[in-house]
């Protein structure tokens, strides 16, 4: 725990397990059916061993694998904390520019699985900051939507007529 | 979490007022926040009570300071839920157009 304030905190509950959280961060099969957009065929996944120390790679689901962001496993303690530096591939080598995602899962009353995730040190880097802030609410929303009903976004009428 | 308590927490113009105060400036003390409302302390920590119970506020502890961070996450399960569900047909029409269009393009190709 760092003394530092924070940057963004995300909190959402999940009736499911923290190894099924686990696995969806980690696991670029299961990434790719919620992170980014997978109906705009913009999916993307994270990709490493996932081993404290290890390179980690936020990579775009395209037929180049486009990097967008780099980093490396800072803490790996499965199914309960993960902590990833955070960088855009053209800054990897400078410390000063990787700011840090912390993923807590934590098992919470009734069934439910509390993920909090966040994102330290972004103070340097205004760009990063703002990008961050629109994409964490929508990753989680569809990440909790994935695992409560097998399917990324939330099923509607309009959407299951045509499958 | 309730999707009733996001709604009844939204609700309130004094809620909606915290939630931008946190959304200008987020990670405030109890003391920051009610520096920019005009009403006892009791009664905000009373309406910040209800946004945590709601998701739409997480308390971060820092040392004996407890901070205050708006969670929009709540936000956008509505907004999947009730908005973008009513864009969807739209949303469907125009990717159906880009991919006749380029469809086209490949013949001509």
């Amino acid at each position: 725990m760092t003394t530092k304030k924070p940057d963004y905190v995300y909190v959402t509950y999940i009736a499911t397990t923290p190894h099924k959280v686990w696995q969806a961060i980690t696991d670029p099969e299961l990434a790719r059916q919620y992170w980014g957009d997978p109906n705009s065929g913009c999916a993307r996944v994270n990709v490493s061993d996932w081993r404290p120390g290890s390179k980690w790679e936020h990579q775009r689901v395209d037929a180049a694998r486009t990097v967008d962001i780099v980093g490396k496993v800072l803490e790996s303690t499965p199914p309960r904390r993960l902590v990833i530096s955070w960088a855009r591939p053209d800054e990897a080598a400078d410390d000063s520019k990787h700011s840090r995602v912390a993923f807590d899962i934590e098992p919470y009353s009734d069934g439910l699985v509390r993920l909090t995730v966040t994102h330290d040190d972004l103070e340097r880097d205004p760009k990063m900051f703002a990008g961050v802030s629109g994409g964490w609410p929508k990753v989680l929303s569809n990440l909790k939507t994935l695992l409560e009903t097998g399917r990324a976004l939330p099923r509607t009428p309009v959407a299951t007529e045509h499958r | 979490m309730d999707t009733d308590k996001v709604f009844k927490a939204l609700a309130d113009a004094t809620r909606r007022r915290l939630l931008d105060q946190l959304h200008k400036d987020n990670g405030q003390s109890l003391t920051q926040l009610c520096e920019h409302m005009n009403m006892t302390r009791q009664s905000v920590t009373q309406h910040l009570q209800l946004l945590e119970d709601a998701n739409l506020v997480v308390i971060v502890w820092q040392g004996r300071e407890k901070l205050h961070y708006l969670n929009p996450v709540p936000l956008q399960e509505i907004y999947a839920r009730w908005i973008e569900k009513f864009e969807r047909d739209r949303l469907r029409a125009l990717r159906n157009l880009k991919r006749s269009l380029e469809a086209d393009d490949d013949k001509k190709a």
